[in-house]
């Protein structure tokens, strides 16, 4: 398991596209939204906790495609499917990879480009809690995705419609938990429901990702 | 003889059979629920005292998100017997019903707007139940567009009823995860068996008719898509085997 998660951080890190440009694409998001709501630092700070995880969720989307994608191509996937490791273990630690390469530089940029939005200091802490809990949701779930579409020519495209759905209870807490620490309310609740749609997608997303994978190795 | 079981059914030629004389008839009596409940709620029934007329598109809203629902309920059960069961006829049947959830829904959301504009002033407000409509319409959308891009229909069939199933999950999670986002302007249910306020007997009956014509709506339209989906199956695997026998002879 440890090895496969070395190489894939490796590959994604050395093999060039997916490491650097999720992060470009979430700079690249978020400066353009002032351009297209005006500058005021009022509406900036009202919108921003959304605005990032929004930004936050296109970019882990970004690189989705990827998880499997070349593994598919070049056919370690079946090799990898007949190792002793089970394909649950396969997909979470597909996950674990994605998430490390996307979601973790993610949370760790997101402070930084809060500046820019001109975010509510109070909100910091939560925004960095609420990405390192949430991304790997998205991560997960994502993976689901990409088993599903892993056979298909143009499976980009279908992936995004596929996995936005299942998006949405995370970034509805990930993003309520950033306002409400901006507004200097409590955010712990949805902090946590966050946390628990994320442990239990990393619990049982693994088992639905195999089996989708069985289908589509068979 | 052993006794008829209801798997006999997931024969697909014994289910045209079977379903084939019934078609019309589902199809008549839903027709004849639906026309006697519109007729009878439209101009048999009085204005609401504050909504005025508008009270009456209930006859079509309140069904077609009924059904809206129900159908992914029955796209979920088909899911799971087509993974136990391997049984052609319930993919296909699951398969057949996600157009119908999808325009089930839209009504539900056009109804809702056209009756929204002149009650609440807005065509559309970000309230929790018609924002999870929205949801289960983007989770319909991506259910259809995953038949569609998979041409081995039984790969197709199996990871579409893994979708189907971990969408439901993220379908409820997503209700209540916009529950907490925003508190809306939707009323509460009224059509509650255990609810202490309910609406006024004089709309319940139109209603309730209208909602079992809808049912039989859906239950006809769903028996003639999957019987198209059977015949479209049937003709493809012909065509099949008449290339390959083409084929074939070509090279003898």
């Amino acid at each position: 398991m440890k090895a496969l998660l070395l190489r894939d951080i490796r590959l994604a890190v050395r093999a060039g596209g997916g490491f650097g440009l999720g992060l470009a694409f979430f700079l690249i998001v978020v400066v353009l939204v002032p351009f297209g709501v005006g500058p005021e630092a009022a509406v900036l700070t009202r919108i921003a906790p959304g605005i990032l995880w929004v930004a936050a969720l296109l970019a882990a989307l970004l690189s989705l495609d990827r998880i499997f994608a070349l593994d598919w191509e070049d056919g370690a996937l079946p090799l990898l499917a007949t190792s002793p490791l089970p394909l649950e273990a396969l997909a979470l630690v597909k996950a674990v990879a994605h998430w490390i390469t996307t979601g973790l530089p993610l949370t760790l940029a997101a402070p930084a480009l809060g500046f820019l939005l001109n975010l509510e200091p109070g909100a910091y802490g939560w925004l960095l809690a609420s990405l390192a809990l949430g991304t790997p949701a998205l991560s997960m779930i994502g993976t689901f995705g990409a088993a599903l579409t892993v056979g298909l020519k143009r499976g980009g495209l279908l992936l995004s419609l596929l996995v936005l759905p299942l998006y949405v209870p995370t970034l509805i807490f990930g993003a309520e938990a950033v306002r409400r620490g901006a507004e200097g309310l409590e955010a712990g609740v949805p902090l946590m429901l966050m946390a628990g749609i994320t442990f239990g997608a990393l619990a049982l997303l693994p088992f639905a990702a195999a089996a989708a994978l069985r289908v589509n190795l068979r | 003889m052993r006794a008829m079981s209801i798997w006999e059914y997931a024969n697909p030629k014994r289910f045209i059979a079977t379903t084939s004389p019934l078609i019309p008839w589902v199809l008549g009596l839903s027709l004849a629920l639906i026309g006697t409940a519109l007729v009878w709620g439209f101009f048999f029934t009085p204005d609401d005292f504050r909504q005025g007329s508008t009270v009456k598109i209930i006859y079509l809203h309140v069904p077609s998100a009924m059904m809206a629902i129900n159908a992914w309920i029955m796209m979920l059960v088909a899911s799971l017997i087509w993974l136990v069961r391997r049984h052609h006829v319930s993919a296909l049947a699951a398969r057949a019903a996600a157009p119908v959830g999808i325009v089930m829904t839209l009504i539900a959301l056009f109804t809702g707007a056209v009756w929204g504009q002149p009650m609440w002033g807005t065509w559309w407000v970000w309230d929790p139940r018609l924002t999870s409509f929205l949801i289960l319409f983007l989770f319909y959308l991506g259910y259809v567009a995953l038949w569609e891009a998979i041409e081995d229909p039984d790969t197709a069939a199996d990871l579409t009823s893994v979708l189907c199933i971990v969408g439901s999950v993220f379908a409820v999670l997503s209700r209540y995860a916009v529950l907490f986002w925003n508190q809306g302007l939707h009323q509460g249910a009224t059509f509650s068996l255990d609810a202490e306020t309910n609406i006024d007997p004089v709309f319940w009956w139109p209603a309730v008719i209208s909602m079992a014509g809808f049912v039989g709506l859906f239950v006809a339209l769903v028996l003639v898509r999957t019987q198209t989906e059977i015949r479209a199956r049937r003709m493809k695997a012909l065509l099949a085997r008449a290339r390959r026998a083409g084929a074939g002879e070509a090279r003898a």
